[in-house]
């Protein structure tokens, strides 16, 4: 299939699903961080285990490869870090803000002025900050069971009842909350 | 015409277009199942900050030109083009703006309430984060190779340790700014 159309409907079906989570809303994003909403947290770990499970049977049966990104780690540690910062402070992330903005959110359409500026300012100012911190600690394009030695079906193991375990305290929260508040 | 639809209206379908939102836990499993489509069809799992890139590239093109951006080893890379990257942003902001016009929750507005219990109704304190949030998270995006979508979502699926770095260095920073931005409770 023409890779356009399939980025249309991949895209289309992202854009909705982003909205109908609640997730292009500024009060889910920064709430998953006051510990006031849960959305964040039940949407994407929900994603990641129902994703894994099955884009690792497709890798098995050879219908798909792996897309791992590096792990050069003062890059990704510092970015990562100026992600959090940069995602509180704005309210959504690239995927929800573009989706936030289409919505409406002026906030959303704004900040994405910021990211193109923040584009460009690291085009010009990346090569220089790289030359500095990358390839000190490069551990390369590993996944888990590579670096532990645990097989990836143990790791999925973890990682539900991880999940598990934080949508029923989620859920305890949530109830204790309801109980404890009159209804808004 | 019914009455607006409420996320608990018990006359609708858990999953109609004309709700404004559904369970979380059930849009979490949908983007799961998009995961797999997208790794299946298009090789490639759902990202958004790399198309962001070339559409920054887009932005300098008429300062710089052509010339301008070959120069540049980041924009070198990503010039700027209508491919696979690029129209999936276009069609997530198309798909976010269909699913609000069909349950009737499109509405222009500036300021939340998250955001003005915390620091007042000031609009311009919140456009300034707005824009320098937008520009950190982007830059945070680039040096780590990815945001909630690339590595939040694709790469902590694919169990990738850099992902799982990402996931777990991001939130605890994200927490001690957003209590810093917003922590106040209303009235507080």
């Amino acid at each position: 299939m023409d890779p356009i159309l399939i980025a249309i409907i991949l895209g289309a079906a992202f854009g909705i699903l982003l909205h109908k989570g609640g997730v292009t809303d500024y009060g889910r994003i920064l709430g998953v961080f006051l510990f006031r909403d849960f959305t964040v947290l039940k949407i994407m770990l929900t994603a990641i285990v129902v994703g894994g499970l099955g884009v690792h049977l497709l890798v098995a049966q050879g219908f798909a490869a792996w897309e791992v990104k590096g792990a050069d780690l003062w890059p990704v540690v510092i970015g990562s870090a100026l992600f959090g910062i940069g995602m509180a402070v704005y309210g959504y992330c690239p995927g929800t803000g573009v989706a936030a903005a289409a919505t409406g959110r002026m906030d959303a359409l704004i900040g994405l002025g910021g990211m193109l500026a923040g584009g460009v300012l690291y085009a010009y100012t990346s090569p220089t900050l790289l030359a500095a911190i990358a390839g000190r600690a490069n551990l390369g394009k590993v996944r888990l069971g590579e670096v532990t030695g645990l097989p990836s079906w143990a790791w999925f193991a973890i990682l539900i009842v991880i999940a598990g375990s934080v949508f029923a305290l989620i859920s305890r929260i949530e109830r204790r909350r309801a109980a404890g508040r009159p209804p808004e | 015409m019914p009455n607006a639809p409420s996320p608990d209206h018990p006359g609708r379908a858990a999953l109609s277009m004309s709700r404004p939102t559904w369970n979380p836990y059930l849009v979490g499993a949908g983007i799961g199942v998009l995961s797999w489509v997208a790794f299946a069809w298009a090789g490639k799992g759902i990202g958004m900050s790399t198309q962001i890139s070339s559409a920054a590239a887009l932005c300098v093109l008429p300062a710089v030109g052509t010339e301008g951006l070959q120069a540049n080893a980041y924009f070198a890379k990503h010039m700027p083009k209508l491919d696979y990257s690029m129209v999936f942003m276009l069609a997530t902001a198309a798909g976010a703006a269909i699913s609000a016009l069909w349950s009737r929750s499109w509405r222009p507005r500036l300021m939340h309430e998250a955001w003005t219990a915390a620091r007042g109704t000031t609009p311009w304190p919140r456009i300034l984060a707005a824009f320098l949030g937008g520009m950190v998270i982007l830059y945070g995006a680039r040096l780590a190779g990815g945001c909630t979508s690339g590595h939040g979502i694709t790469g902590t699926l694919q169990l990738a340790l850099s992902s799982w770095i990402f996931f777990l260095v991001m939130f605890p920073f994200g927490i001690a700014a957003a209590w810093i931005i917003a922590g106040r409770r209303p009235g507080a």
